[in-house]
């Protein structure tokens, strides 16, 4: 007995419109289904809480006020455009969380909410958008925040670089706390949490222009729990700053200039890596004005240096932390260094891009 | 190279010793030019002129890659960046360098294809990789960059890789040695040559300078130890009335240089007459192609006009190029011009000297 053949329907037999799949398109930025589906099954996905699930078209934060009653709140704000997008110990979904929740914490303040708004160009991946936003959800996870609003945008293909991510911060620091880059004093001693420059070479490594290899790695890190932990054994911290792009030696001239003071280095104590070193060597680059992403800058009164080093290095980020120079005097904001061979010299600001040498 | 350091040529100990050296060996008053502008750097940086005794005068030479390109030859960059389909590649310090005009920089941000290449070989590879772009590389620089440019002339030919031409504007520093020696206002009374120069090109060639205008010359290196060294055996040739080429720097450094690097440079390059900004037209000072290597020549590619080049009024780069003046007796220094504003090339290298004088001394001077 032969069974009757009949037409397999499981299959669709007519054609649907192809599934939106691996790429970002246009329709992704029109706000109509097509952002629906990426907002719900990749954005919500990774970064997902009950206020952003919520939909809305902002954050309520009903008793937030009331919590913090008496302390005072600090928000940054800040734009990330990195190239690549990955680089070896981040990538621009760290650095997008870190970056901001660093800002917040350089006046004493803990973060807690982070807002983000993506610039998506056209083509990009969605692969590797879910890899950035998997590594944003682990960095608030680390910092303890939540992305409590956010929003995409799509540009056309060559209107802009894969992807931007602007984030803003917002966090609270207890009463009476004044930690600002223009207290800073003559006494002070500067410290540092660890070893400088590894974001600033990690990034050239990664755009594959050295013409050789290092094993440096980025030091993307949230730097708001050794922020609280050394606020917490030395309650007058005068001034806290990451030195981020232009380096250590622009982040004091700055502070020098806000607080109107005079600082001075002490070259054999700052602390740099020996690749760092090498590569820098190599290139004719100076590890003074090469980027950091996870580190601190901090002026404290000379008597409490040693309790603030003894706090910093109980932190996995700033287990390396050392002294490294102190306010000598008022001026109108001058930064000099001792050389390792006893020799004083100015240091400045970056001017312009950092470019490698000739010969 | 030590990376270390607390030891071997930046050692404090060895560098104090030295200078304590160069102490009891000078009895009066001595111009000392160091010609590189990586050596200039490396004095201010480590502050190496402290540690010497007053007499001596430290002049800063011309050997800065950028600082002599000529006003002539970056107006003709400008003008080859913003021809169509072209890319424009060149060491990454010679884009803040200003013309009259603009700067490789400002063309850039006007929309024109302007890449830094660590390289001029990664020109020839993006010459490759983008077949329907005219790739054009700046040959700026002294003997040191020179080997490898003419080793992408080379490759590009073996490779047919037609789309890849250079600027050619690379300069020789022994008849700028002759140009500053002969200038009536000279107070040079020895020299530091380079040490990675000679390591290219060895120090035979400077013998008969020596010997002709009676000028002590030592190959120096950059370190802090290896400056001094320099400094030490040009002070105790000055003392005893010497005039010879001596080697401070021998670990790098042997008298008939490197032979291969020399032979890529004579396959390819020829002297040819050549203007130094600030300085002016040094007869044979430059390397131009030679005859059957010109269809790699970019002013041979692109219609080009040659259009009148002026420096800024304020600006005295050529004196402090010549070594007559220093950078901070220049009236515009760290007021009109800045590092964020050059008014002229000197400001803009990291082996500028006025740059050097703007980052290391400005507030102590």
């Amino acid at each position: 007995m032969t069974e009757p053949t009949y037409p397999n329907l499981q299959s669709p037999v007519c054609p649907l419109p192809l599934p939106a799949g691996a790429q970002i398109l246009i329709g992704h930025g029109s706000g109509g289904g097509m952002t629906r589906d990426l907002i719900v099954n990749v954005f919500q996905k990774y970064l997902g809480n009950a206020i952003l699930n919520a939909g809305n078209d902002s954050a309520l934060l009903a008793d937030e006020l009331t919590r913090h009653a008496g302390s005072q709140m600090v928000v940054s704000t800040d734009g990330h455009v990195v190239s690549p997008l990955s680089f070896p110990g981040g990538d621009i979904g760290r650095l997008a969380v870190c970056g901001t929740v660093n800002d917040v914490a350089m006046l004493g303040a803990q973060p807690r909410y982070l807002t983000a708004n993506f610039i998506l160009e056209e083509g990009f991946s969605i692969t590797e958008l879910e890899q950035i936003l998997a590594s944003m959800a682990d960095a608030c996870r680390e910092a303890e925040v939540e992305i409590i609003a956010a929003d995409t945008k799509v540009t056309e293909k060559g209107k802009s670089d894969k992807l931007f991510i602007s984030t803003t911060g917002i966090g609270w620091a207890p009463a009476g706390r004044s930690i600002s880059g223009q207290n800073a004093r003559p006494g002070d001693a500067v410290l540092v949490s660890g070893p400088l420059g590894n974001h600033g070479i990690a990034v050239l490594q990664a755009r594959g222009n050295l013409g050789f290899q290092s094993e440096v790695r980025s030091d993307t890190a949230p730097l708001n729990h050794l922020v609280r932990e050394l606020c917490d054994a030395v309650p007058d911290v005068h001034a806290l700053r990451d030195p981020t792009r232009g380096g250590l030696a622009t982040t004091l001239v700055e502070i020098a200039r806000q607080s109107g003071v005079s600082i001075l280095l002490d070259e054999s104590e700052i602390p740099i890596d020996v690749p760092v070193r090498s590569a820098c060597e190599l290139l004719g680059l100076d590890p003074l004005y090469l980027a950091n992403e996870g580190k601190v800058v901090v002026f404290v009164p000379e008597e409490n240096a040693e309790t603030a080093l003894a706090a910093m290095r109980e932190n996995k980020y700033g287990a390396q932390a050392r002294r490294i120079g102190q306010v000598t005097g008022r001026s109108d904001g001058r930064l000099l260094l001792r050389t390792a061979l006893g020799t004083t010299r100015v240091l400045d600001m970056l001017a312009g891009e950092m470019l490698p040498r000739i010969c | 190279m030590s990376m270390n350091t607390a030891t071997g040529f930046r050692s404090a100990e060895l560098t104090h010793q030295l200078a304590k050296k160069i102490q009891e060996s000078t009895t009066q008053p001595w111009h000392i030019m160091e010609i590189c502008g990586g050596q200039t750097h490396a004095i201010l940086q480590y502050g190496l002129d402290q540690l010497l005794p007053p007499e001596i005068t430290l002049i800063h030479g011309p050997g800065c890659p950028v600082c002599v390109t000529s006003l002539e030859a970056i107006e003709y960059a400008l003008q080859i960046s913003r021809q169509p389909d072209v890319i424009f590649t060149s060491f990454g310090d010679m884009l803040r360098v200003p013309s009259a005009r603009a700067s490789l920089f400002n063309t850039r941000a006007e929309g024109a294809d302007i890449r830094v290449v660590y390289s001029p070989l990664d020109a020839v590879k993006l010459a490759r990789n983008t077949p329907d772009k005219q790739v054009v590389f700046f040959a700026i620089g002294f003997e040191t960059t020179a080997p490898s440019i003419a080793a992408s002339i080379l490759h590009a030919e073996q490779n047919k890789v037609r789309n890849f031409s250079i600027l050619p504007a690379n300069v020789l520093v022994p008849p700028a040695m002759h140009a500053i020696l002969r200038n009536p206002d000279n107070r040079v009374q020895a020299f530091l040559a380079a040490g990675h120069v000679c390591a290219v090109m060895g120090y035979w060639e400077y013998e008969p300078i020596a010997a002709s205008y009676r000028v002590p010359i030592v190959v120096t290196g950059f370190e802090p130890a290896d400056l001094l060294q320099g400094i030490l055996m040009a002070v105790r040739q000055l003392e005893a009335g010497r005039c010879e080429v001596e080697n401070a720097y021998p670990r790098a450094v042997a008298r008939e240089g490197n032979p291969t690097a020399q032979r890529l440079i004579n396959q390819v390059f020829e002297p040819v007459d050549r203007q130094w900004r600030g300085i002016g037209l040094i007869p044979l000072s430059g390397l131009g192609l030679r005859q059957r290597y010109q269809v790699f020549n970019a002013l041979n590619r692109f219609p080009l006009a040659q259009e009148a080049t002026e420096e800024p009024g304020l600006c005295i780069a050529g004196q402090v190029l010549r070594g007559v003046a220093l950078p901070s007796q220049c009236p515009a220094f760290g007021r009109e011009c800045t590092p964020a504003s050059p008014l002229g090339a000197p400001m803009v290298s990291s082996e500028g000297a006025c740059a050097a004088y703007y980052r290391y001394k400005r507030v102590i001077a």
